[in-house]
C-alpha cells in the first residue's frame, strides 16, 4: 500500500509542475465568449452539417476537402455547424439521423458508402436537405443533392502531358482502392496518354492500370503510406518516370521515392505544390473542387435556392481541372501548354469525349 | 497422439527444453502454457473488478475530455489567476460529455417526442446484438483455455453467406430469414472449424492460425465484392445489393425503431451458451479442457475432437452475429462491414469473465457506449476517440486485476495484504 501512495505523490508532482508551467498567464475581462459567436450566429439562420465516412477529416482526400468547404462558409457566412466523424459503418445511418435531429438545415454525407444513409434520411425528412458528395442519389427525392466529379476529363489532360514529358516513354498510375470515384482519375489518364500516342506517333507506355481489363496496382486504403511507397518502387522499377497515385495520404508514401528516383509526380485532389511538402517533384496536380462544391451548396442553402439539381463537375464549370506546373513551369514545352489547352477546348465544346465506366 | 501429448504439457517441455537444449517451438510452447493459465485467471476475477474497471476508464475518459476541450485549455492557462474558471468549466464539459452519452444510450430527456426519448436505449440493443452474439463466441474460446482472435473473420463469413442467400434467393417470407441466419451461422463455423482443425491435427497456435485467417476473411470479401456475380448490383462500386425484404429480421416496435429481432437471437444464444457450458456433458468436457487438457484426457474427454468444437460452435455464433448485422440494420455487404466487432467481442467478452450473462451485459454496456458516443460527438463535440480509449481501458484494467485492487485498496482474493505475504516469504527464505 505504501508503494501505491508514493506513486500517486509522484503523480501528483509531476501535474502539479506541468500545471504551473502552463498556467501563469492572465485571466480574460469578465465578458463570456460565447455572445459573440451567438451574434454571428444570429446573422444568418442556417446550419450546415457534415458527415464523415470512416476516414475521418485528416484523411488528405474528400472528407478533409468536404471539411474545408464547411469552414470557409462559417468563415464567410458565419453560419452555424456541426460535423461528426464516422468510426465504422454502422455508424452512418445513426450520425446522419442525429445532424437531422438536432435542426441542422443542410445535411452532407461525404462518400459514395453513405448513400443509403442520405437516401433514407431524406425520404424521411422532407424538410431537411441532403447532399452527398461522390456519389448519386435516388432522383425522385427533392431534397438530396448529389455533388458528383466526372475527373476523368482533368485526368486526361494530365495524362497527354505527363506522356510528353516523359523521358523513358513510361508513365504509372496506382490506386488507393478499386472503386469508381479513384478508377476515374485512372481512366482518364490512360486516355491522354493514348492521346499522346495517337498525335505523336508516340510509344509511351502506361504501367498500373489496364483500363480495357479494368485492373491494375491497388495499395489496398487511403492510410498505408508504406504500402503506397512500394508500389511506387514497383513502378519505378519499371521505368515509369512520372507517376500519379490515386490514394490520398496512401500518395504520399510515394512521394519519397519519387524524390530518390528524379522522376515526377502527379498529385490529385488538390494541389499537391500547396497540399503535400513535395512540390519540388510535383509536375501538376488533377483538382477535384469539392471544397468549392459544398461551399457553393451551402451558398445556395444560406440564400434559399437550394436545388435537388445533381451538380457535376466538370472542365466546363471548373469543378475539376489541371494544377498550374509550379517549378515545372519551364521544363513543360511551351506546345505542349497549347496542346493542353487546346484539348481542355475540345472537351469542353464536346468533340472530345472521355469515356468512363466509372465516369459518374 | 504423441504430438498431442506434447502440445498440452507446456510446462514440461518447457522444463526439457532447458535441460537438453531447446527444441523447436518449445518457447511457443511456454507462451501457449501462460495464455492458458491467463485464460484461467481472468475467468475467476470477481465482478467487482470488471466494473471498477468501467469506473476507472470513465474517470480517466474524463481527464482526457477535459484536456481535449479547447475552453478548458483557455481558462488553464489563467489558472492561477481565476482557478475557479478552470474547475467549474471542467465539471461543465465532462459533466456534458457522459449525459449526452448517457441520453444517447438510455433515456433522453431533451428528446422532442416521447417515442425519441426511449429511442436511444432500443439503439442501444440494436448495437449490442452483434457483439453479444459474437462476444458468446468468443467467451466459449475462452472458457475452454482458447484465445479466438478470429471473431472478426468469422463475422465477415458470416455476413458473406448470409447476405449472399439473402439478395441472390427468391424464398418466402420466414424460409428465407431461416435459410439466410443458417447460412452466416455455417459461414462462421467454417471459418472457426479451419482454425479447430488445424490445432486439434496439427496443434497450431489457434491465435496465430484466426489472426491469419481474419485477413483472409477481408481479401476474400474484398475480392467478391469486385464480382458482379457476387454483388449484382450492376453498378462498379463495391457493394453488394440489398438484401431482400423477407430475408430481413422483422423490427419489433414499428417505425421509427430500428430494433429488430436479433435481440432475441442474442437472449437465446446467450440461454444456449449458459446451457451448453454449465448444463450439458459437451460443456463439462470443453471447460475441462480449459482447467486442464491433462486431466481431462485421463478422464476420457477426446481433445482433440473437443478442441475443434469449440472452433466450430464459437464461430457459429461468431457468424450469426454478422448475419444479424447484416439482416437486421445494415443490408448491404460492404468491404468495412464488420467495422471492429470481431475485436470488440473480444474486449466484450473478457469484461463479461466469459460468462454468458456477463457477455450478455457487457455486450450492452458497449452497445450503449457505441450508441452514446453518436449524440455525443454530434452534440458536443466531443471526439468519439474517447469511446475507444473507455473501451482499451477497460480492457487494459481487466487484464491487469491487481492493478484495480492498487487502485481502489482492495484485499487480495486470496485474503493475505502484500506486507504479510511478504514477511512470509522473508520467513521462508531465513528457514531455508
Amino acid at each position: 500500500m505504501k508503494r501505491s501512495f508514493k506513486t500517486s505523490g509522484a503523480l501528483a508532482a509531476t501535474a502539479a509542475a506541468a500545471l504551473i508551467l502552463s498556467a501563469c498567464g492572465e485571466a480574460p475581462d469578465e465578458a463570456p465568449e460565447t455572445d459573440e459567436s451567438a451574434l454571428a450566429a444570429e446573422e444568418v439562420d442556417f446550419k450546415a452539417c457534415v458527415v464523415s465516412d470512416d476516414g475521418g477529416w485528416n484523411d488528405q482526400s474528400f472528407n478533409q476537402s468536404a471539411y474545408a468547404g464547411l469552414m470557409n462558409a462559417d468563415e464567410e457566412f458565419g453560419i452555424d455547424h456541426a460535423e461528426v466523424e464516422s468510426h465504422s459503418e454502422d455508424q452512418f445511418g445513426p450520425n446522419v439521423d442525429s445532424m437531422v435531429q438536432q435542426g441542422c438545415d443542410l445535411v452532407f454525407g461525404v462518400g459514395f458508402l453513405l448513400a443509403d444513409a442520405i437516401s433514407e434520411a431524406a425520404a424521411a425528412n422532407p424538410e431537411t436537405t441532403f447532399a452527398l458528395i461522390d456519389e448519386w442519389v435516388p432522383e425522385e427525392l427533392e431534397n438530396a443533392k448529389p455533388l458528383v466529379f466526372n475527373t476523368s476529363e482533368a485526368a486526361y489532360l494530365a495524362g497527354y502531358v505527363a506522356a510528353a514529358v516523359s523521358e523513358t516513354d513510361v508513365v504509372g498510375t496506382w490506386g488507393g482502392l478499386q472503386i469508381p470515384s479513384v478508377t476515374v482519375f485512372m481512366d482518364g489518364f490512360a486516355d491522354g496518354v493514348d492521346r499522346y500516342n495517337s498525335d505523336n506517333d508516340g510509344d509511351v507506355e502506361l504501367v498500373g492500370w489496364d483500363k480495357d481489363a479494368q485492373s491494375g496496382s491497388f495499395s489496398g486504403g487511403f492510410q498505408d503510406q508504406n504500402a503506397g511507397r512500394t508500389l511506387t518502387e514497383q513502378l519505378l522499377a519499371q521505368d515509369a518516370d512520372v507517376i500519379m497515385p490515386v490514394a490520398g495520404a496512401s500518395g504520399v508514401g510515394a512521394g519519397p521515392a519519387i524524390e530518390e528516383a528524379e522522376a515526377k509526380m502527379i498529385w490529385v485532389d488538390s494541389d499537391g505544390y500547396e497540399s503535400t511538402e513535395y512540390g519540388n517533384i510535383i509536375l501538376t496536380s488533377v483538382l477535384k473542387q469539392i471544397t468549392q462544391a459544398t461551399f457553393d451548396t451551402i451558398e445556395e442553402g444560406v440564400n434559399g435556392n437550394f436545388t435537388a439539381e445533381p451538380y457535376v463537375g466538370t472542365l466546363e464549370n471548373d469543378g475539376v481541372g489541371l494544377a498550374p506546373f509550379h517549378d515545372f513551369e519551364d521544363e513543360v514545352p511551351d506546345e505542349v501548354k497549347e496542346k493542353v489547352e487546346e484539348l481542355r477546348e475540345e472537351i469542353i465544346s464536346g468533340e472530345t469525349v472521355v469515356e468512363s465506366v466509372n465516369a459518374p | 497422439m504423441s504430438e498431442q501429448n506434447e502440445k498440452t504439457q507446456p510446462k514440461e517441455s518447457a522444463a526439457d527444453s532447458s535441460a537438453e537444449g531447446s527444441p523447436p517451438g518449445a518457447a511457443l510452447k511456454e507462451a501457449e502454457g501462460r495464455l492458458h493459465h491467463a485464460l484461467r485467471e481472468l475467468s475467476q476475477t470477481s465482478w467487482v473488478i470488471s466494473l471498477l474497471a468501467v469506473v476507472v476508464a470513465l474517470a480517466v475518459g474524463g481527464l482526457l475530455i477535459i484536456a481535449a476541450h479547447p475552453q478548458v485549455q483557455s481558462t488553464a492557462s489563467y489558472f492561477f489567476a481565476r482557478p475557479a474558471d478552470f474547475f467549474t468549466t471542467s465539471f461543465q464539459v465532462v459533466r456534458d460529455a457522459y449525459s449526452s452519452l448517457f441520453r444517447g444510450a438510455v433515456y433522453d430527456w431533451q428528446a422532442p417526442t416521447l417515442q425519441r426519448s426511449i429511442r436511444p436505449i432500443t439503439e442501444t440493443l440494436v448495437y449490442a446484438v452483434p457483439l453479444i452474439l459474437a462476444g458468446l463466441g468468443i467467451a466459449i474460446g475462452f472458457r475452454s483455455g482458447m484465445l479466438n482472435i478470429g471473431g472478426q473473420g468469422q463475422i465477415i463469413l458470416g455476413v458473406t453467406f448470409a447476405g449472399f442467400i439473402g439478395y441472390a434467393m427468391d424464398l418466402p417470407v420466414g424460409a428465407h430469414l431461416l435459410l439466410a441466419l443458417m447460412g452466416g451461422i455455417l459461414g462462421g463455423a467454417i471459418w472457426g472449424g479451419i482454425a479447430g482443425v488445424l490445432k486439434a491435427r496439427t496443434g497450431a497456435n489457434e491465435v496465430i492460425v484466426t489472426i491469419m485467417l481474419n485477413n483472409i476473411a477481408l481479401y476474400l470479401l474484398a475480392w467478391l465484392l469486385r464480382q458482379q456475380w457476387f454483388v449484382q448490383t450492376g453498378s462498379n462500386q463495391p457493394q453488394s445489393s440489398p438484401v431482400e425484404e423477407s430475408a430481413r429480421l422483422f423490427t419489433l416496435f414499428g417505425a421509427g425503431f430500428r430494433l429488430h429481432a436479433g435481440i432475441i437471437l442474442a437472449i437465446a444464444a446467450t440461454f444456449f451458451v449458459w446451457w451448453l457450458m454449465e448444463r450439458s456433458t459437451l460443456g463439462f468436457e470443453l471447460r475441462a479442457i480449459g482447467e486442464n487438457p491433462d486431466a481431462a484426457r485421463t478422464a476420457g474427454v477426446n481433445v482433440a475432437k473437443a478442441t475443434a468444437l469449440v472452433l466450430i460452435i464459437g464461430g457459429a455464433l461468431c457468424g450469426l452475429g454478422g448475419a444479424a448485422h447484416l439482416l437486421g440494420t445494415e443490408y448491404r455487404i460492404t468491404a468495412g462491414i464488420a467495422g471492429t466487432i470481431g475485436f470488440d467481442a473480444i474486449t466484450v467478452a473478457l469484461l463479461g469473465r466469459s460468462k454468458p450473462l456477463g457477455t450478455f451485459l457487457a455486450g450492452v454496456l458497449f452497445g450503449g457506449l457505441k450508441a452514446g458516443g453518436v449524440l455525443m460527438q454530434a452534440q458536443t463535440g466531443t471526439p468519439i476517440d474517447i469511446v475507444l480509449v473507455l473501451q482499451s481501458v477497460i480492457v487494459l484494467l481487466i487484464a491487469a486485476p491487481p492493478l484495480v485492487r492498487a487502485i481502489f485498496f482492495l484485499p487480495r482474493p486470496d485474503g493475505r495484504s502484500r506486507s504479510r505475504r511478504r514477511r512470509e516469504k522473508q520467513a521462508e527464505e531465513v528457514a531455508a
